[in-house]
């Protein structure tokens, strides 16, 4: 079973500037409306896994896309085959995956749009489409038994 | 590294050759252009420049000058020295993307070669272009010929790229009466040039790979009064800096700039207010006046039309008892713009003169010495008569019955 909370931050949907008064004055924010996307030196970064970065409080990553979504992919380990299909397909970089292992959905980043369901190859697919409200446990006790040939 | 390019102490060039030899001296990294009448040899002249090895910067060919300024954008966000130019239906499909670039603020530098808009199609020169970028965001500067187009020029990057301001410029010259017209020009020396603009230093660069940014965030109510009140004030605080950089240029060249330029001012009782070549006409009128009937004239032009000078222009203008303000745009249904800047001006000052507004020279009509003089005889005379006696509106140099709009309640 996936960790839910996988890669969440504290801060993920929090970055407003604030200054304890309220959102800060025009005086204080940057020229140009230009963001910067981390804390400190990023030469490095692109050999670091995204929960090693110092993701800055304007960096998308630290914003929360989660309630757009209606129906959430819900990931089976016992099924999955480590191919990266979905890793591949996905357009919002929201399957996590270390050293070519299959870890989870980033429920953060994910809008639910079902192209890693559509194009898991298992049988039965390792990544199915649930709604939003139904419980991890729930989805897995649901897991469809795998189809025989001739029911093709 | 770039061929050397031989210059002689005083050149012959028209207000487009004295541009782009500004841009090649200036050693831009990227110019990304769509040409355009009237300044298409700037352009022109620019591509021969790379072809020929005399600079080492990239020229981009782009489909149309909406591209053309989004790839000045891009390229000037990347952390290079960018300019371009463009004029009337070039400027406006540009408009768009000059927002983008004054919001973001990239130090690009425009060279605008002012021509009417369409329509009807008209390719000579008149100020509807410059007009529209007004409220862009961007500093304006306005040369009345090929000497100041050059040296403006040259200035014009030492503005926009000093860390203070980090704002794009326009730097306008008048369709072919300036850009096509050769007059004598007295260049710098390319090392000269080079070190008076400086090094150019970026700012928030996205080939920083140590520090990436994003460039062209979205802002809704929250946000976005906050980001345009601070670029707004950007541009109101770069009026001493404007100062500093023409004061540098004067002890490099000896040539003289001024945010608003005075001209027989010191005792002037009636004047004229302009813009582009149109200041040399008030001002050989002026001093014709002077010399023949004793009227006592002068000439304001504003060099800087944005940020607007208002302080200057109140300076300027308080002690003259009537003027008048040239607007060489179509106003479209109101006063002229430029009128109703400068008599918000000089409502805030004790004196108050009289102030009308000529509507002149569209699509590059002629405006010539004798009609210049007749102006100030008519401001001379509402002067006399301690009122407006003409509508405050009129049109100068058309054909047909007499056009004019509202009357003073002062009289």
């Amino acid at each position: 079973m996936q960790d839910l909370n996988l890669l969440a931050q504290d801060n993920r949907g929090q970055s407003q500037l604030e200054n304890g008064s309220g959102l800060v004055g025009w005086d204080e924010i940057t020229q140009g409306s230009i963001l910067t996307s981390f804390e400190g030196d990023a030469t490095e970064i692109v050999n670091q896994k995204s929960e090693e970065r110092m993701y800055s409080n304007y960096n998308s990553y630290t914003a929360s896309v989660a309630s757009w979504r209606v129906e959430k992919p819900v990931f089976n380990i016992d099924v999955c085959i480590d191919c990266q299909n979905c890793w591949v397909w996905c357009p919002d970089t929201s399957i996590l995956s270390r050293d070519k292992q299959m870890l989870g959905i980033d429920y953060d980043h994910c809008k639910g749009c079902a192209v890693c369901a559509e194009v898991c190859p298992t049988n039965p697919k390792s990544l199915i489409m649930f709604s939003e409200q139904t419980a991890l446990d729930e989805a897995l006790a649901s897991w469809p038994e795998k189809k025989k040939k001739e029911e093709k | 590294m770039a061929e050397k390019y031989d210059l002689n102490e005083r050149e012959v060039w028209d207000g487009n050759f004295a541009a782009s030899q500004a841009l090649r001296q200036a050693q831009v990294d990227v110019v990304a252009a769509y040409p355009i009448t009237p300044s298409t040899p700037i352009v022109e002249n620019y591509g021969s420049y790379v072809a020929n090895g005399y600079v080492d910067g990239e020229f981009v060919m782009v489909e149309s000058e909406h591209a053309a300024m989004s790839g000045c954008i891009g390229a000037s966000a990347a952390g290079g020295r960018v300019a371009t130019a463009t004029s009337s239906q070039g400027f406006a499909l540009m408009a768009e993307v000059l927002y983008q670039a004054s919001g973001m603020r990239l130090p690009i530098v425009l060279n605008v070669v002012n021509r009417a808009l369409a329509s009807p199609l008209n390719v000579s020169g008149d100020h509807a272009d410059m007009y529209l970028g007004r409220d862009s965001g961007w500093i304006q500067m306005d040369a009345f010929n090929a000497q100041e187009a050059y040296d403006l020029t040259l200035c014009a990057f030492k503005i926009a790229e000093n860390h203070s301001v980090r704002l794009p410029v326009m730097m306008h010259q008048d369709g072919f009466t300036t850009s096509h017209t050769a007059q004598n020009v007295y260049p710098l020396a390319d090392k000269a040039a080079s070190e008076f603009i400086g090094e150019f230093k970026p700012v928030d660069d996205m080939l920083d790979f140590s520090r990436p940014v994003t460039y062209g965030a979205q802002t809704e109510s929250d946000w976005h009064f906050e980001h345009k009140a601070k670029q707004h004030k950007a541009i109101m605080d770069s009026r001493p800096i404007i100062d500093d950089v023409y004061a540098e240029f004067e002890k490099l060249t000896g040539r003289k700039y001024n945010r608003v330029e005075s001209y027989l001012m010191e005792d002037a009782d009636v004047a004229i207010v302009a813009l582009g070549t149109t200041v040399e006409t008030a001002r050989v009128a002026a001093q014709q006046l002077r010399d023949e009937e004793g009227i006592k004239a002068g000439v304001v032009a504003i060099r800087c039309f944005r940020p607007f000078p208002f302080d200057q222009v109140r300076e300027a203008l308080e002690n003259v008892k009537c003027l008048s303000v040239l607007d060489r745009s179509s106003p479209g249904g109101a006063m002229g713009a430029f009128y109703n800047e400068v008599s918000a001006a000089l409502y805030t000052t004790a004196s108050r003169p009289l102030v009308t507004n000529f509507i002149y020279g569209l699509g590059g009509r002629d405006f010539s010495i004798d009609e210049a003089k007749r102006i100030f005889k008519e401001q001379q005379a509402h002067a006399d008569a301690g009122h407006i006696t003409t509508d405050i509106q009129q049109f100068s140099g058309l054909r047909g019955p007499h056009l004019g709009f509202f009357q003073t309640k002062r009289g």
